[in-house]
């Protein structure tokens, strides 16, 4: 049983280790693009919602907190405790996709969506200059900012969806006394792949929407 | 899969214990997993082969005749593809390795099974789904799908081979997975690390690869199709993206994943050569050591793909000098197998002679590679038939005769059976032939100025062309016949013995074929991996047959 | 300990929000990440128990994947940055 679980623990976090990887790829895009449309990328990252996003970063520390309580519940017998985290933890983060879809529809009624309808205001173009015949060319780069900022919450956000799938299977184990102190693996695998989805998103919240929001022109 | 219900009464072995469909789509037995995935390996190697004869076909003639110019593209891609991905990537590991990673560190199955039979369904999965592509259209993309013509200009199905090479993806991260954590956690009483045998050492740092690496092409390919799907923008020229960033992204894995193709193969000779050169293996550390180190310079080399493409000259250098560093590990393997042989009681083996073949063969297009990774030669002879020779001579010349030795040296482990020796020569032979009469005029096509994945040529290219043609008609003889004698073996073939090579090695203390929890008990482990010195000849088969 | 780490982590978040609005420059991005990674190993010791676990083999599996994003990020940046300098 302690081979099992250390097995299954090493082979959670050789998973974490490819899921780094994974979203590495959409930083390095993220890094290549910023260098070297660093004016486009200031401009989109200032159209987000600040308050929605830096609310979305407490909502998953929270998560995580109510994460490692509901371990240690289990690991002191506290059935009842550790059921009531985690599903807090799942409220949490459905609080987090919740918040991020009403970002979602915002962006696309400012048509800030890549594609066809794509279009800056002047509002959104504030304190910025460009010369009109530039402006086009401005612009259609500025998407690139924003398709990543959909490929990279957009993922981010599947894997939320799917940590809390797993989760609800996780409390229904801990619901029905699966989980306790000689046992309690499955939480710990669940917990450190949810603690690493949170910290996907500590890196995207500075990296997009934290850029030029200093601008005081 | 046929199994002999013959003569004597038979031991139960992983075979024979349960019979029925249902008995190997739900397996949990590595060894019921690795030929689920030796099945389906062949038939994406029959797929590949079958382009690959359709390209060949088409440059019998300077002219452009058998097939139209975009059908063309479709061919080279979908071999690429094919090959790559569904037949090189996973067959020495999910073959061989599934079978005997476990049985080689003393362990009873992987750390995890029902993960193991997930793999099997996913690569299932993908594949059906390739197929699905390529009954449908195809695509045109070159195996590499640079953009912006695989997002924005291609007409064919990107979407659904990005999906499936997507998916197949997963099947090898978790293979990779079960591998690594196998070999921490499972190994028995007495394995210590520099007990391990060399296979396992490859094996490992194959799957280190593989789990690096592969996530890196998943999300490449996955924002390709994002691309496509919803029009995004990410590598849109006209929206200020980059096809050097994809480039990038792609040869990030594409890179290491030549060397999750030869790695393997690698330690299938590792485990040959000692054993028919009775001699213990020299510079075992070395070896050892090599194969990591591979796996991880083969990470810092990738823009050598890139040299023409536009990237700085400075960032070319860096990565040309780092590319002849990675050459050093691959040339230690050689000297060391070279000098296992030196003094030693050599046989002449089937599947020493696909390790010898390996030997060569690799060597060359490892040299070869030295060529390309100099930037002015680079030049010269990229995108050309040079490069197509190049990489052909280490994944065919090297993985294929590696995937080959390999499978003649533990078919009589895997079956129970022994294979018809004469046979098992002739075959090598004939794809050794085969093999050079194909891709050695490649190399003078590509220095000539051939280009590559061109359906028509200049005409003073033809004779070579011929030549190359002939030789893969050839080379395709070579391969069937290992089919058809294998097959023959498992029905006719005279019953093998535990060990009939006297080969060092947990796995050949098992019963030929091994039970399903393959040891009885646990073994404990007091020798080091290649004790040759001690050990008796193989008494059971004369190999004069 | 953890509601301290959950407070540790809270305020960190205040601060990086807070401190975009004020202009160092190219510095922001340095802080930024530099607060961002702080975060990050706060988590990984603490509620990821990485501190308390004595598995070294965990800690080479974080080391070895960080190590190669670095490689990715740095050695495509290393062709970015350099392509105008001729």
């Amino acid at each position: 049983m302690e081979q099992q679980k250390h097995a299954a623990s090493l082979g959670m976090w050789l998973f974490l280790a490819t899921e780094l990887m994974f979203f590495g790829g959409m930083f390095c895009a993220y890094l290549i693009y910023r260098y070297s449309y660093p004016v486009e990328f200031g401009v989109g990252s200032r159209t987000l919602n600040l308050p929605l996003g830096a609310a979305n970063t407490a909502v998953l520390i929270c998560s995580s907190l109510t994460v490692a309580l509901a371990i240690r519940a289990a690991q002191m017998a506290k059935r009842t405790l550790m059921v009531v985290l985690l599903l807090l933890t799942m409220v949490f983060g459905l609080t987090f996709l919740v918040i991020k879809g009403f970002e979602w529809a915002e962006k696309y009624e400012k048509h800030h969506i890549p594609g066809a309808s794509f279009q800056l205001s002047a509002e959104d173009m504030k304190g910025v200059s460009v010369d009109p015949e530039n402006m086009q060319d401005f612009q259609q780069r500025t998407q690139t900012f924003y398709s990543l900022y959909f490929a990279m919450t957009g993922l981010h956000a599947l894997h939320m969806i799917i940590g809390v799938g797993l989760f609800l299977y996780l409390t229904y184990a801990g619901w029905k006394g699966q989980y306790g102190p000689g046992y309690y693996t499955p939480l710990e695998n669940g917990g450190l792949y949810w603690h690493f989805v949170d910290i996907v998103w500590i890196y995207l919240f500075p990296l997009l929407y934290l850029i030029d929001r200093n601008l005081q022109k | 899969m046929a199994t002999t219900a013959n003569l004597t009464a038979e031991r139960e072995n992983y075979l024979n214990r349960e019979y029925g469909v249902s008995s190997w789509l739900l397996t949990v037995d590595h060894k019921r997993i690795a030929l689920l995935y030796l099945a389906s390996i062949t038939f994406f190697f029959f797929v590949g082969g079958l382009f690959a004869l359709l390209i060949r076909l088409e440059l019998l003639t300077p002219a452009g005749d058998l097939v139209m110019a975009d059908t063309y593209n479709k061919l080279f891609t979908m071999h690429g593809q094919i090959m790559v991905f569904f037949f090189l990537i996973p067959s020495i590991p999910a073959t061989l390795g599934n079978f005997l990673v476990p049985m080689m560190i003393g362990a009873k199955d992987l750390a995890f099974p029902r993960i193991n039979l997930l793999s099997w369904y996913l690569y299932i999965i993908a594949g059906t789904l390739m197929m699905h592509c390529v009954l449908t259209g195809g695509v045109d993309t070159g195996w590499t799908f640079y953009t912006p013509f695989s997002t924005a200009f291609s007409n064919t199905k990107v979407i659904e081979a990005g999906l499936a090479i997507f998916i197949n993806g997963f099947s090898s991260i978790l293979t990779g997975l079960n591998f690594v954590v196998t070999v921490h956690r499972m190994r028995a009483p007495g394995m210590t690390w520099s007990r391990l045998p060399l296979f396992i050492w490859s094996t490992y740092a194959t799957s280190v690869i593989f789990l690096l690496g592969t996530p890196v092409i998943a999300i490449t390919l996955l924002l390709v199709v994002f691309e496509r799907a919803f029009n995004l923008g990410i590598f849109d020229p006209n929206r200020g993206g980059d096809p050097l960033l994809f480039q990038h992204l792609f040869w990030f894995y594409s890179h290491p994943a030549v060397y999750i193709m030869i790695l393997p193969a690698m330690g299938v000779v590792s485990e040959i050569v000692p054993c028919f050169s009775r001699k213990r293996v020299f510079g075992y550390h070395f070896i050892a050591m090599s194969s990591i180190a591979i796996a991880v310079f083969g990470f810092l080399v990738w823009a050598h793909h890139m040299f023409v493409a536009g990237i700085s000259l400075y960032s070319a250098l860096v990565f040309s000098a780092l590319s002849y560093l990675v050459a050093v590990p691959s040339a230690v393997k050689v000297f060391n197998w070279t000098a296992t042989m030196y003094k030693g009681s050599v046989t002449f083996s089937t599947p020493m002679l696909y390790a010898f073949g390996f030997i060569g063969l690799f060597t060359i297009g490892g040299l070869t590679g030295l060529f390309l990774a100099a930037l002015g030669l680079d030049v010269h002879v990229h995108d050309t038939y040079f490069v197509i020779a190049h990489f052909h001579y280490i994944m065919v010349g090297g993985a294929v005769m590696g995937f080959l030795g390999g499978m003649h040296f533990w078919w009589p482990k895997i079956s129970g059976k022994l294979y018809p020796e004469a046979w098992g020569r002739l075959a090598a032979a004939i794809v050794f032939i085969g093999f050079n009469l194909t891709f050695f005029p490649q190399f003078i096509l590509g220095y000539m100025g051939m280009p590559r994945r061109y359906w028509q040529y200049p005409p003073e290219f033809q004779v070579l062309n011929v030549l190359s043609t002939a030789g893969s008609t050839i080379l395709a003889v070579g391969y069937i016949l290992p089919m058809v004698y294998f097959t023959w073996s498992l029905r006719y073939g005279k019953p093998a013995g535990d060990n009939p090579w006297g080969a060092s090695g947990l796995e050949w203390q098992t019963q030929s074929p091994p039970t399903t929890f393959n040891f009885d008990q646990t073994p404990i482990v007091t020798r080091e991996a290649y004790d040759y010195e001690n050990m008796p000849l193989p008494e059971e088969v004369s190999l004069e047959r | 300990m953890y509601w301290g780490i959950w407070l540790l982590l809270i305020v960190m978040t205040v601060v990086t929000a807070f401190i975009a609005n004020v202009d160092l420059g190219r510095f922001n991005t340095v802080v930024a990440l530099v607060i961002a990674t702080f975060k990050a190993s706060v988590v990984v010791l603490f509620f990821m128990h990485v501190k308390y676990t004595s598995e070294k083999l965990t800690k080479v599996v974080i080391i070895s994947a960080i190590f190669f994003l670095v490689i990715l990020l740095s050695l495509s940046m290393a062709d970015y940055g350099t392509r105008l300098m001729h």
